[in-house]
């Protein structure tokens, strides 16, 4: 029996994160992921997926990469590289971005949070680098960007999440959906925000490396929270609809193929002044050539990341993330097809080993987000 | 019976002219949750070292060996409904499939019990 799990590439040595001998001590089992041993389950996927769903999971995301921009006319300076409204950007507000080629193609999907201190960035670990040897090739020298590598980064995602929360930072509570703030943790500082990568309300939670160990313990040691690995963050992302870069968007892909139009800001639109807006604006106005869509998969055989997608007996698309959805007792998977064939209810087929699996455009998230927009709502 | 195993994580238990084979309990804790398993078809032609039969975990398909040459003589069909089953009795309930010995010889190749678990301890 041999495994076809991707394993990525391993021409760097593996670099270790600051909880690595805290996940080994929970029983984690590590694998290679972006550069870094990462937990990629404790317990168990599945029990580690429903956990979430139902309870609050903790998540080590310390391998994405933390930048603050800085210096005068920064939000300007980064809107010349991404296409939303970044200088409308208040202290405390959030933004899903994506870091765009010039010919539109997206590099990176990116959270911008605006501060006093500058925009805070979380962006993908597998990419970090190239982002930020992009962001400083294309920024004018006299922004600043630290890359906060001394900071972990962890996410507290569930139902019982600010519950757990706010036991042990009184005033998390208050933050809505796409909200930051700064709060103090027994003297340590907190960069926390209300997001996440699972569908679930949650935070994130960035901290100086050396205090995650002692505030991942007092977040486990609450019974609703548990240490959840990766493996369970692919399956409740891709139950909530969200696309994992390097697999469903990539440098050919625009954000209108990626149905991600939505992070293009009005003003943005009406200016036309971010990389690839011909592309782009041609796109939003005639329809995209390909879409990203959800499939739900008929049967229980699983259709994974490179099945090709058929018509009948035309190949029309390709598969770029898939696998058994624990929340809903079967498959599902996420992938392109002809912007034609992409209204929810189109039947369509995925090759698996040779064989064609029944699939159906779905509307995607998969299970419903269940984000806190509002206080008291 | 004589229990045989392979360093793919087989298990091939013997009687007489047919071999019963799944996958060890070492090789469905590496897995974890199975969501769906594909048996060989009755009459299946199986080659030592061949792809005979693919296991899905929630995370990734994996490939089962044949571990010996043979004909599939029946595949588990009671996995269809219940893939869990080999996470819970991997080396009894959870079998994969039946096949007949063309080589008997070639079970001299495998490892016993003992072999195993000293092979596993070192992985």
């Amino acid at each position: 029996m041999t495994t076809s799990e991707q394993t990525g590439e391993e021409t760097a040595p593996i670099g270790t994160l600051p909880l690595d001998a805290w996940h080994r001590a929970k029983g984690a089992r590590m694998v290679e992921f972006a550069g870094y041993w990462m937990p990629i389950q404790y317990e168990g996927i599945m029990a580690e997926h429903l956990w979430t769903r139902t309870n609050a999971g903790l998540f080590d995301v310390s391998h994405m990469g933390q930048l603050l921009l800085s210096g005068e006319g920064a939000a300007e300076a980064l809107e010349a590289l991404v296409p939303g409204d970044i200088s409308a950007l208040k202290p405390g507000r959030m933004r899903y971005s994506l870091l765009l080629a010039d010919d539109g193609g997206i590099l990176d999907d990116l959270m911008i949070t605006g501060g006093e201190q500058g925009l805070y960035m979380v962006v993908n670990g597998a990419v970090k680098w190239d982002d930020i040897a992009h962001l400083r090739e294309h920024l004018p020298d006299e922004i600043g960007l630290n890359h906060m590598d001394e900071q972990a980064l962890l996410a507290l995602q569930g139902p019982e999440a600010a519950a757990a929360l706010e036991r042990l930072v009184p005033g998390v509570g208050a933050l809505v959906f796409m909200q930051a703030d700064a709060f103090d943790w027994n003297g340590v500082p907190l960069g926390i925000s209300r997001s996440g990568y699972t569908g679930e309300d949650g935070f994130e939670i960035s901290v100086p490396a050396a205090h995650a160990g002692v505030l991942a313990d007092a977040l486990c040691a609450m019974d609703e929270v548990k240490p959840i690995g990766l493996g369970a963050r692919d399956s409740l992302r891709l139950e909530a609809g969200l696309p994992l870069y390097g697999h469903d968007l990539d440098p050919a892909t625009d954000p209108v193929e990626g149905d991600l139009a939505f992070a293009i800001s009005k003003r943005r639109r009406e200016e036309g002044s971010f990389p690839g807006a011909a592309r782009i604006l041609g796109h939003l106005a005639d329809g995209a050539p390909r879409k990203r869509v959800g499939l739900l998969v008929d049967g229980k055989l699983p259709v994974r990341e490179g099945s090709k997608l058929f018509d009948g007996n035309s190949e029309v698309g390709v598969v770029t993330s898939g696998g058994f959805a624990p929340s809903l007792g079967a498959p599902i998977a996420m992938g392109y097809v002809p912007t034609g064939l992409s209204a929810t209810g189109t039947a369509l087929a995925a090759e698996v080993r040779g064989k064609r699996v029944p699939v159906t455009v779905a509307a995607m998230p998969f299970v419903p987000h269940k984000y806190v927009r509002k206080q008291g709502g | 019976m004589p229990r045989y195993y392979t360093e793919e994580h087989e298990w091939v238990d013997v009687d007489g002219e047919v071999a019963t084979v799944g996958i060890t309990d070492f090789a469905q804790g590496q897995l974890g949750d199975i969501v769906f398993v594909e048996v060989p078809d009755t009459g299946t032609e199986l080659s030592a070292g061949g792809d005979a039969a693919v296991v899905e975990s929630v995370k990734a398909a994996s490939d089962v060996y044949a571990p010996v040459d043979g004909v599939v003589t029946e595949g588990n069909s009671q996995l269809e409904e219940d893939p869990a089953l080999v996470n819970s009795d991997p080396e009894g309930e959870g079998w994969f499939f039946r096949m007949t010995l063309s080589d008997k010889s070639q079970l001299n190749g495998l490892m016993n019990a003992a072999a195993y678990k000293e092979f596993c301890d070192s992985l």
